[in-house]
């Protein structure tokens, strides 16, 4: 039997294959990578039975048109996004997120777009085929680490299928992507190189999201927050959701493919309960920022983790 | 030998061991980041060694600040093999093709090129970190007489291979990457390799490195 791939008839923007991300690889310089909204990718893989680290393809406002060559899938598609599915007798289904669709050779699946969000997730059964670099596929495009030599994909390339049969099962679930209001971030190590009025700027005022954000970094643009220590410090580690304020005064936020350490100060660090949902806001999002303990930071944190569990579990 | 650590967020700690950047407080850092990576304390999933910081980060789902930062001061420290010191080689072509900043660093510096090739060549640096982009070691330290700031403005691409300098350190860019140091030659050889899943790097923190020079033609016809 021939086995099954998806032939790329248009690549998208941004469309990688990524997993839960790679560990234990800062120390020389490897960023975590893996899905950047780690919900949503756990839950198409949990909708067609992945539940051990699969390869899911990513992709950013435009996604996708792939085709299936030979096998049979079943598939599945989080996020808020809108897809058709194009038959092999060319009739068009309008593609519904957060519940399964079977493929079957020479469909096409035709990720038009993301809506008022950045990232969206395509999973099918088994997962994909990646290459794996300490543990992960996930592609890096910066260390050209991951699979597809560590590179978006592009138009004409195959991606193939861990298994070309599986049998279909309709899945699904009811799940709203909720926005928030706040970014609530802790106080960072170097909160004290900014003056009262740079903290009051950063904690009371809109921030828009640039246009240059990408899954390094989100840069944000606002009033510029004034540094009265100094605009470097010694470079030193970094983790996701740091929020680092070079001497221009904008700040930009660490994203899951960062590089791993940095000399500019940080004035906070985005909790991680909110971490999902700060990399899906699209450039020209207003956000605001807000202070919180540590003790709190863990609690929200707990409830997230407690609402994902129970939204897999449902499946 | 930590003088104080922190919450950095709610998932990682940071690990301060003073202000200074020399190599007893960074030796403290690695002896550190080498018992960590041996304990294996579960929750952990990054360690991350700087000159004089080293950040742990962990799985929320797994472990708090609080019960990770009791785990680690309690761990009881463990010499490593420093009695071995290693020396790692590096081949360098300081051919115009490669030296963009020698010029410049010249008139600075008010030192002729091969004054400032002779200091540079002359000493043998120490690996504080590796980092930023996969597998750059910072090195140091510079003689006094060639030290100096980064570039007004940074190169949008530095190519793969070249060593800076700048300060007290050097580096290498394993990759081609937006960049800030002075660049004052190259090299041929593999510091970085992405398919050596147990060794990647060549030169890793605690390890030393010697400089030497070799010509355009060595350079082109390099066999790693």
């Amino acid at each position: 039997m021939t086995k099954a791939y998806f032939e790329i008839l248009r690549s998208g923007i941004n469309t990688t294959l990524q997993d839960e991300g790679r560990l234990h690889q800062y120390h020389i310089g490897i960023s975590f990578s893996g899905a950047m909204d780690k919900r949503n990718y756990l839950i198409s893989n949990y909708l067609v039975g992945n539940k051990s680290n699969p390869a899911s393809i990513e992709f950013a406002y435009q996604g996708p048109l792939l085709k299936l060559k030979f096998g049979k899938v079943s598939a599945a598609i989080a996020g808020n996004v809108i897809f058709n599915i194009i038959r092999n007798n060319s009739t068009i289904e309008e593609g519904v997120c957060y519940q399964t669709f079977n493929l079957n050779p020479d469909d096409q699946v035709d990720i038009i777009s993301t809506s008022r969000s950045v990232y969206g997730y395509f999973s099918v059964q088994k997962g994909l085929m990646g290459d794996y670099f300490w543990g992960s596929c996930s592609v890096n495009t910066k260390a050209k680490i991951g699979s597809n030599e560590g590179e978006k994909f592009s138009i004409n390339q195959k991606i193939y299928l861990n298994q070309s049969e599986n049998k279909f099962n309709l899945k699904k679930i009811n799940y709203l992507n909720s926005k928030i209001e706040f970014i609530r971030v802790i106080k960072g190590t170097n909160f004290n190189y900014f003056s009262d009025l740079g903290h009051e700027t950063f904690f009371s005022n809109e921030f828009v999201v640039s246009k240059l954000t990408d899954r390094m970094g989100m840069r944000l643009e606002g009033p510029k927050i004034k540094n009265i220590v100094d605009t470097n410090i010694r470079s030193e580690g970094l983790v996701k959701g740091v929020v680092q304020v070079p001497a221009d005064g904008n700040p930009i936020i660490m994203l899951s493919d960062h590089g791993t350490i940095g000399g500019y100060p940080k004035i906070g660090v985005v909790i991680s309960a909110d971490y999902d949902k700060l990399v899906q806001l699209t450039p020209g999002t207003k956000i605001k920022f807000k202070s919180i303990e540590l003790s709190e930071a863990e609690n929200l944190f707990k409830i997230y983790n407690l609402e994902t569990q129970n939204i897999l579990n449902q499946i | 030998m930590i003088k104080n650590i922190l919450n950095l967020g709610d998932a990682a700690l940071y690990c301060d061991f003073g202000v200074e950047v020399n190599k007893e407080i960074n030796s403290n850092v690695i002896k550190y980041f080498k018992n960590l990576q041996k304990y294996k304390i579960p929750g952990i999933t990054n360690i991350t060694p700087s000159y004089n910081k080293l950040i742990i980060s962990f799985d929320l789902t797994e472990i708090n600040y609080e019960k990770l930062k009791e785990k680690v001061l309690g761990i009881k420290l463990e010499k490593f093999d420093q009695e071995i010191k290693k020396i790692i080689k590096v081949p360098i072509c300081v051919d115009d093709e490669f030296s963009f900043d020698l010029n410049k660093l010249s008139e600075k510096l008010n030192l002729s090129f091969e004054k400032i090739l002779e200091s540079f060549f002359n000493k043998e640096y120490f690996c504080y970190m590796t980092g930023f982009i996969a597998g750059m070691p910072f090195l140091g330290d510079l003689d006094q007489s060639i030290r100096l700031k980064r570039l007004e403005t940074p190169r949008v691409k530095v190519p793969k291979g070249s060593l800076g300098i700048t300060e007290q350190f050097c580096n290498i860019y394993t990759y081609e990457s937006p960049g800030g140091w002075n660049i004052i030659g190259n090299t041929p050889i593999k510091v970085f390799d992405k398919f050596s899943q147990i060794n990647p790097t060549k030169i890793n923190p605690g390890d030393n490195v010697m400089f030497y020079k070799i010509n355009k033609s060595e350079y082109l016809n390099w066999n790693d």
